[in-house]
């Protein structure tokens, strides 16, 4: 009685197929990239010596060491952070406390989703027109910063508006029962339970700014220099320019140099990345409610 | 006095800087236009001709004699490559969105969607880097052609970068379809396959939809990868094997070389209105399909 039919048959052998199809297609698309990232270890991986990373570059940037690129992604990173958490978590507290369900809380959705997804080098023009031209600022990091601020801002407002969204309702209404103020709720409730998770989208705001290069290009970001930068009005270095500098408008670099740079920056971004989910992980396990 | 103390003030004026901090984002879109658009306006209102800009492949703005600006090969350039891309990416995409949402669980889904999501974080520089260090030599070798920064090597590197944000996304719409939807097709004896064809696919249509704009969006506006592996040459192209150059390249390629002010320079700024626009317009299209989904739900 319970025989399988053709049909079931069919529809077996159907299934088997299509699994491992999609199971190659999935495959598929992350192996090109572990492969890649292989040989960028087997080249770059030699280069990286303590050297490497400490000393300038030497004889027209073909030789020597990337500090001062180093030194100058790590200013970029910080200002833009700077410049661009505590606006995101504002924005997100908005988004996640007060807004109201109308025209203008969409339309700041709506812009969120554009400023993501504006292309980076027209956030360039942005802050070339605006930042170094308009306010004067000039090509400095602090120019470049804040255009890199804005470009991730999306990033921080996304993941610190979840994280304030997952700390549940009854805890802030059990606050406001106490005769607290919708700030003090916010204050010593809602933020205090969700500051690991906006932790998570800091990080992953490091990680993303860190790789970006047409931001930088035109507003404060430099090929070369023979100094570090002294002061946020300084131009600097940074390691993703330098990158495109020194595998397409420099000639005769050494064979694993650029390498070298790109696998820096590779680790330095997948570290970020690989911290911000480990975070997120255990913060979802250990969660209380 | 009133009742109205310290907290109460401490209170509003939160309420008044957090609003500041959400309405910044407006603000933030609006200037991008706003003075994008004040150093191009110059070129478009006393230069710019639209029947040699969308019609003329001469883009030679540094001309002594007689600088003309024709942005077409530059258009059909981009959209080769990133139609190329789209070519590669979606199918798998897809797939692997299907693979991970309806077929994988517990763990290995887990895992997957780790690695789809570290994939995403590598940067567009370093992509550009790997079309000419790594996918550069291959293509020469494996399809004998003297250069190989062509549209094949920006469409495969673009389709590898798009390939992780359009899984995420669209693995989000098929888990936005409830279960409840499945549960009742496998009660009615239907295999995953059967679920996910009949079932789940044409429930999370839109999202999916909006997952391949979000996607095509990236790839249109990928500047750095596209500068690097596309060979950027001015070129109509015939096959995968011609060099391309795209809108966004030229930017970041010219705008360092021009004086501020200049014709060049005011150029190079419509190009990116032009390139404002259009993602503009893919963003919203992306939005109001997903909203749709919701809207019905």
């Amino acid at each position: 009685m319970f025989e399988a039919t053709q049909l079931n048959e069919q529809n077996r052998r159907v299934q088997s197929l299509v699994r491992i199809l999609l199971l190659l297609m999935t495959v598929l698309l992350i192996l090109p990239v572990i492969a890649i990232l292989a040989v960028m270890v087997v080249k770059g991986g030699p280069v990286i010596t303590l050297d490497f990373l400490l000393t300038e570059p030497t004889e027209g940037m073909t030789a020597g060491g990337i500090l001062p690129a180093l030194v100058g992604t790590i200013w970029l990173v910080s200002v833009a952070l700077l410049a661009s958490v505590p606006v995101g978590v504002a924005a997100a507290v908005y988004l996640s406390e007060y807004a109201p369900d109308n025209w203008l809380t969409r339309a700041i959705q709506l812009a969120i989703i554009n400023l993501a997804g504006v292309p980076s080098i027209v956030h360039a023009l942005f802050g070339l027109g605006a930042f170094v031209l308009f306010f004067k600022l000039g090509t400095s990091i602090l120019a470049a910063s804040f255009t890199l601020a804005i470009m991730t801002l999306p990033v921080v407002i996304v993941s610190t508006r979840e994280s304030l969204q997952a700390v549940p309702r009854a805890f802030r209404e059990a606050c406001w029962n106490m005769g607290a103020t919708r700030w003090q709720t916010i204050r010593h409730i809602v933020l205090p339970n969700s500051i690991s998770g906006i932790l998570t989208g800091v990080i992953l705001e490091v990680s993303r700014t860190a790789g970006e290069t047409a931001p930088i290009m035109f507003t404060g970001a430099a090929f070369f220099l023979p100094f570090l930068p002294q002061s946020v009005f300084d131009q600097t270095m940074a390691l993703s320019l330098h990158l495109f500098v020194i595998s397409t408008q420099v000639p005769g670099v050494l064979e694993g140099m650029p390498y070298g740079v790109a696998l820096v920056l590779v680790v330095l971004v997948l570290t970020m990345n690989a911290a911000s989910i480990a975070f997120r992980m255990s913060l979802r396990r250990r969660k209380k409610w | 006095m009133d009742r109205r103390d310290r907290h109460w003030y401490v209170d509003k004026i939160v309420a008044v800087l957090v609003f500041l901090g959400g309405v910044s984002a407006i603000l933030f879109i609006i200037g991008i236009f706003v003075f994008v658009t004040r150093e191009g306006l110059g070129f478009i209102t006393t230069r710019l001709s639209l029947a040699e800009f969308f019609g003329s492949t001469a883009w030679r703005p540094t001309s002594n004699a007689h600088p003309t600006y024709g942005a077409l090969a530059l258009i059909v350039g981009t959209a080769s490559v990133t139609g190329l891309a789209m070519l590669v990416s979606v199918p798998f995409s897809l797939g692997a969105a299907l693979y991970i949402s309806e077929f994988s669980h517990g763990r290995v889904a887990e895992i997957l969607k780790i690695l789809v999501e570290l994939l995403a974080a590598i940067p567009s520089v370093v992509w550009g880097f790997i079309g000419l260090s790594i996918v550069n030599p291959l293509i020469i070798r494996v399809f004998d052609v003297p250069v190989g920064l062509c549209v094949l090597n920006a469409g495969v590197i673009l389709g590898l970068m798009a390939a992780p944000i359009m899984t995420t996304l669209a693995e989000d719409a098929l888990k936005a379809v409830p279960d409840a939807y499945r549960e009742a097709a496998e009660a009615l004896g239907a295999t995953r396959w059967q679920i996910a064809t009949r079932v789940v696919l044409p429930a999370a249509k839109n999202g999916l939809v909006a997952a391949v704009l979000l996607g095509v969006g990236r790839g249109f506006g990928e500047t750095m990868a596209v500068l690097m592996a596309s060979g950027h040459a001015i070129n109509l192209p015939t096959s995968p094997f011609d060099s391309v150059r795209a809108l966004t390249a030229t930017i970041a390629a010219e705008l360092g070389e021009t004086a501020v002010g200049s014709e060049h320079y005011r150029a190079l700024f419509t190009l990116g209105i032009l390139l404002f626009v259009v993602t503009f317009s893919i963003n919203l299209a992306a939005d109001v399909m997903v909203r749709g989904v919701r809207r019905k739900a």
